[in-house]
């Protein structure tokens, strides 16, 4: 069998913003993350109280439970404030945590006179392909009403 | 279910002209191969990498073995990222610019 044929390179996801706030703004805000998280995307049972993620390389992102208990989501890989944020999302497609499951999601702030430019990728998304089995689990409970909402948003659009 | 998100998900050409055919219509191999420029053995190895990606999905039909977009796939997850993200990145823009006004 060919192992390197089996091998798939879905495209990045990638966003780009321009944002109308200084470059320290844009970060500052991004990372203050529990302040613009849509609280509907949470994998705390009690509800979302706050998203962290951690000022320093090598940090947790995490999320914080209205009860205070902690879920992790992932980590900091580069904090390089107010510039460049790298971070590994572990939420599999179950969103549940992994922390075997490592995708990235690199943003860059880039400053445009009283504006910013903030260019978001999530990439390594093929790892989601390895765990299909899991993927197609998950998308059996929650994540199949999400995507089942999702389809009967772009029908109807 | 028309996904267009998920057909501009991949990278290779041809596969990515494949996930488009089939999303037109669930074919076979051989139907495929009709409506491409390379090989039906080509065809059939690209298949088998969208298969083990979860973006295709084959059942058998009589003799022959019919291919279709796997409703369950990889695919499916690109997109609903791809949307999940919209949603909240426009989120993040509206809070840095309101920050920004305080």
């Amino acid at each position: 069998m060919n192992v390197e044929a089996q091998r798939i390179s879905p495209a990045p996801i990638r966003k780009s913003l321009r944002v109308k706030a200084s470059r320290q703004k844009a970060f500052d805000t991004f990372v203050a993350m529990g302040g613009w998280w849509m609280k509907s995307h949470s994998i705390a049972p009690a509800g979302q109280k706050d998203v962290v993620i951690e000022p320093r390389d090598g940090g947790r992102w995490y999320e914080i439970g209205n009860d205070g208990a902690e879920r992790d989501w992932g980590k900091v890989v580069a904090y390089e404030a107010p510039e460049r944020l790298l971070l590994i999302w572990s939420l599999t497609g179950e969103f549940a945590y992994d922390p075997d499951f490592e995708t990235t999601v690199e943003v860059r702030f880039t400053a445009d006179g009283e504006h910013t430019i903030v260019d978001f990728e999530h990439r390594d998304l093929e790892r989601y392909g390895e765990g299909a089995e899991q993927v197609r689990g998950g998308m059996d409970g929650g994540w199949g009403e999400l995507l089942g909402g999702y389809q009967a948003a772009a029908e109807a659009g | 279910m028309t996904n267009a998100l998920a057909f501009a998900a991949l990278a290779e050409p041809t596969r990515q002209a494949i996930v488009e055919h089939l999303g037109a219509r669930p074919m076979a191999v051989g139907e495929l191969a009709a409506l491409l420029p390379v090989s039906r053995p080509a065809v059939s190895q690209h298949l088998k990498v969208l298969k083990d990606a979860s973006l295709v999905r084959d059942e058998a039909r009589g003799t022959r073995r019919i291919y279709s977009i796997d409703p369950a796939g990889l695919g499916q997850i690109r997109a609903w990222l791809d949307r999940f993200w919209d949603g909240a990145l426009a989120q993040y823009a509206e809070a840095a610019e309101r920050e920004e006004q305080e």
